[in-house]
């Protein structure tokens, strides 16, 4: 059954004393011209409407507290309610990004403590926790890589390559950074093609941008020679930590030969990644790139904790907000590390590789095409249906749409574009044995369906609030405001 | 199967081209690239007088599925742009050898590498087993 909308609920002179605006007295600093004449139109609802409205709202949410989520770290793995309970504690909320050092050193304190934890798991020599997303920390990444070399006075490194099997954002970053993108191609095996990068690479070669795992859900096997590679020839490397989640505690970047890593701490961390924001995108560096590090950093001065900022940190590339990053999602961070510690933190990274795998094994028996067969997964792993969009039409959006039917959140469709009718599928660390078999039922059932009635599958969802959405007419028609059909009031 | 007319050449990423008789070449996708993005929303021209290099990236096709860059078949001058497309990127998938062409341009070098009709569909049915 559709909700009307808050506003379709509307009747006039209807309201809630909770409502009822208090006056305020015209401001005498806005000019009459700025002040409105008219009532906006707001919705005019009973208390218990409203209530009633977005408790029915909330209902019709498909959420990981409800269902299983196989976007996994990519969007929404499930992030532990303590986390959010103790980053929302008073004495943190209530905090002011510019009251003194002498007020703030237990949040100071966290935020050291924090920039320590994420060194050691990025095998790294230096913290910022300042960018403020994914995109910001890329930045970041690539802007020290720029400035790393033109302090050197090495002007001609203007190109950064990047494998097509890389995160999609990174040729963005490093056009974003004024820096030509080179793409080399993926073998059939999903590395490098190592060949490609050795002609690739040379005086104009400022970096490479790697994920790894990459999006093809495979451990990037001989990443060693790729650095080393890279680094004969000036180059640095950039390690886009899109999927933390696979190597967390197991692997370090800076022992794979990364130069610089940004994690989104808003995947693996604690905080959800599909949630709209906001999000925290740290960068990592070695020796070589931690004078450039964004400010502002937490450090220590006379046994108390203090910002460093441009004064104590002058290579800084600078600042990328008006304070010190999202806090929140900071502190969300620190309890998350904290409640699991070393060991747990490995076990993160084991079982969300473990569930993979028990998930690509059970899909591989039942006759599904995996799309790189000799390889183990990482935390992810691809499917395609090619064969059976070839042999019945239904396609990977008609199977994620059918899923829904079956209590299953669809996982990523058509992602990477490598793969033509791809799945690609992240169970997380936290799933129970029971869910992953259920997953496995629920696509080999949809298989079946396929083949008996093909036009069954394609008038998925059926079960979910609204059904198959027309995504051309949204794409093309966006409109997204609801306009008031009542003439305002005099 | 999908529709490749035996008077065009094409390429390995699924542009077809076509000589006219000024010596211009015509750019588009073919039916099999359309059939498999689905229904475009969006396509992105090239500037008319923009210079491109085979192989470069021409123009950009959108649809709810993925957003690909279409290369340049040959060396050459953008002279003209599929202007309709702009208001009606549909076109590409009911007519992608007509209506729905993308970018015509100069050549400045005679194009290289380009597959004839049988190539093609050997290439198309190659990729779909």
């Amino acid at each position: 059954m559709r909700e009307p909308l808050i506003f379709e609920q509307s009747r006039a002179g209807r309201g809630a004393l909770l409502q009822a605006p208090t006056p305020v007295p015209p401001s005498p600093d806005l000019p009459a011209s700025l002040l409105r004449s008219d009532v906006p139109p707001l919705p005019e609802v009973s208390e218990l409407q409203v209530v009633r409205h977005f408790t029915r709202l909330s209902q019709q949410n498909f959420s990981i507290d409800t269902h299983f989520y196989p976007l996994g770290s990519c969007t929404m793995k499930y992030n532990p309610r303590a986390c959010n309970r103790l980053a929302m504690l008073p004495g943190f909320l209530a905090r002011h990004p510019l009251e003194p050092e002498a007020h703030a050193q237990g949040v100071l304190e966290c935020l050291f403590e924090l920039q320590e934890w994420l060194k050691a798991v990025t095998g790294m020599a230096g913290v910022s926790l300042t960018p403020m997303a994914g995109a910001q920390g890329e930045f970041a990444g690539v802007a020290m890589i720029d400035a790393y070399h033109r302090a050197r006075g090495d002007h001609a490194r203007r190109q950064i390559i990047v494998p097509d099997a890389a995160h999609g954002t990174n040729p963005a970053t490093a056009t974003m950074c004024g820096l030509d993108v080179v793409e080399i191609p993926t073998n059939a095996e999903g590395d490098v093609d190592l060949d490609a990068l050795r002609a690739a690479v040379g005086p104009a070669t400022a970096g490479i941008m790697l994920t790894n795992p990459s999006t093809l859900g495979v451990f990037e096997r001989r990443i060693t020679e790729i650095a080393a590679i890279v680094h004969e020839a000036g180059g640095l490397l950039y390690y886009d930590g899109a999927n933390m989640n696979a190597i967390l505690g197991q692997v370090l970047p800076g022992a794979m030969g990364f130069d610089v890593v940004h994690i989104n701490l808003h995947k693996t961390f604690s905080t959800p990644h599909g949630g709209g924001g906001p999000g925290a995108g740290i960068v990592a560096v070695n020796q070589r790139l931690e004078p450039f590090l964004p400010v502002p950093m937490v450090g220590q001065r006379d046994g108390r904790y203090a910002w460093l900022t441009e004064r104590e940190r002058p290579q800084s590339i600078g600042r990328l907000s008006a304070f010190m990053g999202n806090t929140g999602i900071l502190l969300r961070a620190w309890v998350y590390m904290r409640l699991l510690g070393a060991e747990g933190m490995r076990r993160v990274s084991a079982y969300a590789v473990l569930n993979a795998n028990y998930l690509l094994a059970r899909l591989r028996d039942a006759g599904f095409t995996v799309a790189y067969p000799g390889r183990r997964a990482s935390h992810e792993f691809i499917i395609s249906l090619k064969d059976v969009a070839r042999d019945t039409g239904v396609t990977a959006m008609d199977f994620a749409k059918a899923l829904l039917d079956r209590g299953v959140h669809a996982p990523t469709t058509y992602f990477p574009l490598l793969v033509p009718e791809c799945l690609l599928i992240e169970p997380t660390e936290t799933e129970a044995q029971d869910d992953l078999d259920r997953f496995v039922e629920a696509l080999v059932e949809i298989r079946a369906l396929a083949r008996r009635d093909a036009a069954e599958v394609k008038r998925a969802p059926r079960t979910t609030p609204v059904g198959r959405l027309d995504d051309v007419r949204a794409a093309k028609q966006l409109d997204v405001t609801w306009q008031s059909r009542r003439a305002p009031a005099a | 199967m999908s529709e490749i007319p035996a008077d065009l050449s094409y390429t390995r990423e699924h542009e077809w081209v076509r000589t006219e008789a000024d010596g211009s070449v015509v750019v588009g996708i073919s039916d099999h690239a359309q059939a498999q993005l689905g229904e475009l929303v969006y396509v992105e021209l090239p500037e008319v007088g923009r210079v491109v290099e085979a192989g470069a990236a021409l123009a950009v096709v959108e649809s709810t599925k993925a957003a690909s860059d279409v290369y340049a078949p040959v060396s050459g001058s953008v002279v003209a742009v599929n202007e309709a497309l702009n208001a009606g990127p549909e076109l590409v998938n009911g007519s992608p050898y007509g209506d729905g062409w993308l970018v015509r341009l100069k050549p400045s070098a005679p194009a290289t590498g380009l597959l004839d009709a049988a190539a093609y569909t050997q290439l198309v049915a190659d990729e779909s087993h």
